[in-house]
């Protein structure tokens, strides 16, 4: 019997004070998620239970109880108290998955502090740009990656912390602090920073259209929701071995991959390791994984080696497939079936929402290629793109509406209040993406409604790509669009006119592709660049990606009334 | 890095100086300035997190002017490109004139 059981049913008597309830939530006077992710669960009896299974690219494996869950993490809330951060304060953790990124992360809450947790691919500048605009005031990070901190350091004045967790004997800099998790004290109880629901938590940063990338704040009490969908959608039950392969540099990674397992008390397990069919289904074999969280681009790669590898392994123990980041094609839900005898049920939210909002559950009927339908307690509709009022005939595409007011949304984008209020049209929260709703309330997506590129599902946004290919020596001008991919959905295509003086060549491309995955990330990285002699552009000289990518995609370019040089 | 074709050597390519070429790029390319980190010829690639597969493409394309050849979407997988050896024999299939 699933944690759901019937979906209608739970859809017609859900409340959040429902889901509060399951929590516990307010039981014990703490709010912070800190404490529900580890102390709680030990106060239920399950201290002993394996919280994380970590694996690592050379086969190491490390475990950890709750009961070292929350020493562990009592320690970093201890070390970051003594160097003098405040409740407040964002700390950013910039590390791969290593043990030490997902027990910081709730010893910065336990102290007060917001999380910041940043994708360890970034670079330099994607880096900078994300602690400039939070003031960050102290980062976390691994030798690995101590070089870009220490470059981007000098632009970055409320930087005053730099904490290496695996510095070992290596000497360090001025403002540089080792701290080694397994040989810090083992402190068994700290007195938990006191919060209140709203108290702000993690600070995830996100991509749009135009400008810099926006940070989007959530609060303590996103858990009530985190949890409650990690019960019903993920399905998490009690013995359950639980993997989800999202990085906590995103959404996914801290929602689903620390606080919402956590708060359930069951075992995660984490690899650290980049893709490889083999080495991905010999983790499920070997850690006997029961429940899987992942993403189309990786369920289209492990399409992409076939059966083959597949049958190698003893994948009996996957008993609950689930998947998240962009839409899942039907294909993929299909191939899943005949691969491990049960389907990936796609699930949909965004940074924004905190929590999953539409979904496929446990025992209800999947239509595959459809997100499914809205959680119990989310209301949610396709609304006219212009009226934003909502569209009742079924297969009419519109812009996906939320109704505000679930635990786990944004309460601002950090210091950008007024792009945070233009989100919300008609008492709706606009998603941005495109899809329409079947006569039995299936929705299907379509897309986005903007120019963000969404790459393996995660959001790039063209303005950050264009501005860094303008610092490009090479580059005149250059306009970024999402093409269509068969793995990641869409990637990165950069339109680049040069300046006077220089010559398309392959050198120049690649030179041009690894200029942007050094600056930004590899996601950001175009995956093809075409060279052309301008860009087209409206009257006022702004640069209409829409065409290009109409191009790309083979779509109607619409209206060029406006266009300059056509 | 300049993209000059590799040198034809003794009426074929020379797989330990491709070994080379490949390490020093990799190396130049995808580490940081500031890394201690050794690679070597079996050092893991992808799954080592070095390179991930959107890396890949740029790592790809370099090859492929390197040695002017198109690498079939099908063959360039994270498994071929996970370690400069398994880059190596890939390269040997579609490069009939690589010689140990």
């Amino acid at each position: 019997m699933s944690n759901i059981g019937s979906y209608e049913t739970r859809h017609r008597t859900f409340s959040w004070k429902l889901a509060e309830g399951e929590l516990e939530y307010g039981k014990s006077g703490n709010y912070n998620i800190g404490y529900f992710c580890t102390d709680r669960i030990g106060e239920l009896g399950n201290g002993t239970r394996v919280g994380l299974i970590w694996e690592g690219f050379t086969g190491e494996v490390r475990r950890y109880t709750y009961d070292d869950l929350r020493i562990h993490s009592n320690a970093f809330a201890i070390m970051l108290r003594q160097l003098g951060l405040q409740p407040g304060d964002r700390i950013c953790i910039f590390m791969d998955r290593i043990p030490e990124l997902y027990i910081s992360f709730i010893g910065i809450l336990k102290m007060g502090g917001i999380a910041q947790p940043l994708f360890s691919a970034f670079g330099e500048e994607a880096l900078a740009m994300r602690l400039e605009d939070a003031e960050t005031k102290a980062i976390l990070t691994t030798r690995k990656h101590l070089g870009k901190v220490r470059r981007t350091r000098p632009s970055l004045p409320h930087l005053t912390r730099t904490i290496v967790v695996d510095a070992g004997d290596r000497p360090l800099e001025r403002g540089e602090i080792a701290f080694s998790m397994e040989k810090a004290q083992r402190v068994e109880n700290i007195e938990i920073a006191k919060v209140t629901p709203e108290t702000p938590s993690v600070l995830h940063y996100t991509s749009g259209t135009t400008g810099k990338p926006k940070g989007a704040l959530h609060v303590h009490s996103s858990i009530i929701a985190q949890h409650i969908t990690t019960k019903w959608v993920l399905d998490l039950q009690d013995d359950e071995i639980y993997w989800c392969t999202a990085d906590p540099g995103w959404v996914t990674g801290t929602s689903y991959g620390i606080i919402g397992p956590w708060a359930c008390g069951v075992t995660q397990a984490v690899l650290d390791a980049g893709f490889s069919a083999h080495k991905w289904y010999a983790f499920i074999e070997k850690h006997n994984v029961t429940v899987w969280y992942s993403a189309p681009t990786a369920i289209r790669l492990l399409m992409k080696e076939g059966l083959e590898p597949v049958g190698k392994h003893n994948l009996s123990s996957l008993r609950h497939l689930v998947s998240v980041g962009e839409p899942l094609n039907a294909e993929a839900v299909i191939w899943s079936e005949k691969a491990f005898g049960r389907p990936f049920h796609d699930s949909y939210w965004q940074t924004e929402t905190g929590s999953i909002m539409i979904s496929n559950y446990p025992g209800m009927k999947i239509k595959p290629g459809s997100m499914g339908k809205p959680f119990p307690g989310i209301t949610a509709a396709v609304v006219n793109p212009k009226t934003f009022e909502p569209i009742t005939t079924a297969g009419t595409v519109g812009l996906i509406a939320i109704k505000p007011g679930w635990p786990s949304m944004f309460r601002t984008y950090w210091n950008n209040q007024e792009t945070y209020e233009k989100k919300f049209k008609n008492g709706w929260y606009i998603s941005g993406d495109r899809s329409s709703v079947d006569a039995d309330g299936y929705f299907w997506f379509v897309g986005r409604d903007d120019d963000v590129i969404n790459t393996a599902g995660h959001l790039v946004g063209p303005f950050e790509i264009e501005s860094a290919l303008l610092e490009h020596p090479a580059v005149a001008e250059s306009a970024a669009v999402g093409k269509p991919d068969p793995i990641n959905m869409e990637v990165v295509k950069a339109f680049i006119a040069l300046k006077p003086g220089n010559q398309k060549s392959d050198d120049l491309t690649i030179d041009i592709m690894n200029f942007i995955r050094k600056k930004l990330s590899p996601l950001a990285m175009p995956q093809e660049v075409e060279y052309v002699d301008s860009l087209p552009k409206t009257r006022s000289g702004k640069i209409m990606r829409r065409l290009l990518r109409a191009k790309e995609w083979g779509e109607e370019i619409g209206d060029v009334s406006t266009l300059e040089n056509d | 890095m300049t993209l000059d074709l590799f040198p034809l050597q003794k009426g074929g390519y020379m797989a330990d100086d491709i070994r080379q070429l490949i390490v020093d790029y990799v190396r130049k390319e995808y580490l940081d300035e500031d890394s201690d980190q050794e690679i070597t010829a079996d050092t893991k690639l992808i799954s080592g997190g070095i390179v991930d597969s959107f890396s890949m493409v740029s790592l790809k394309l370099f090859l492929e002017k390197k040695f002017l050849i198109k690498i079939p979407d099908e063959k360039a997988t994270p498994e071929a490109f996970d370690s400069v050896n398994n880059i190596i024999n890939l390269l040997k299939e579609l490069v009939p004139s690589v010689k140990e």
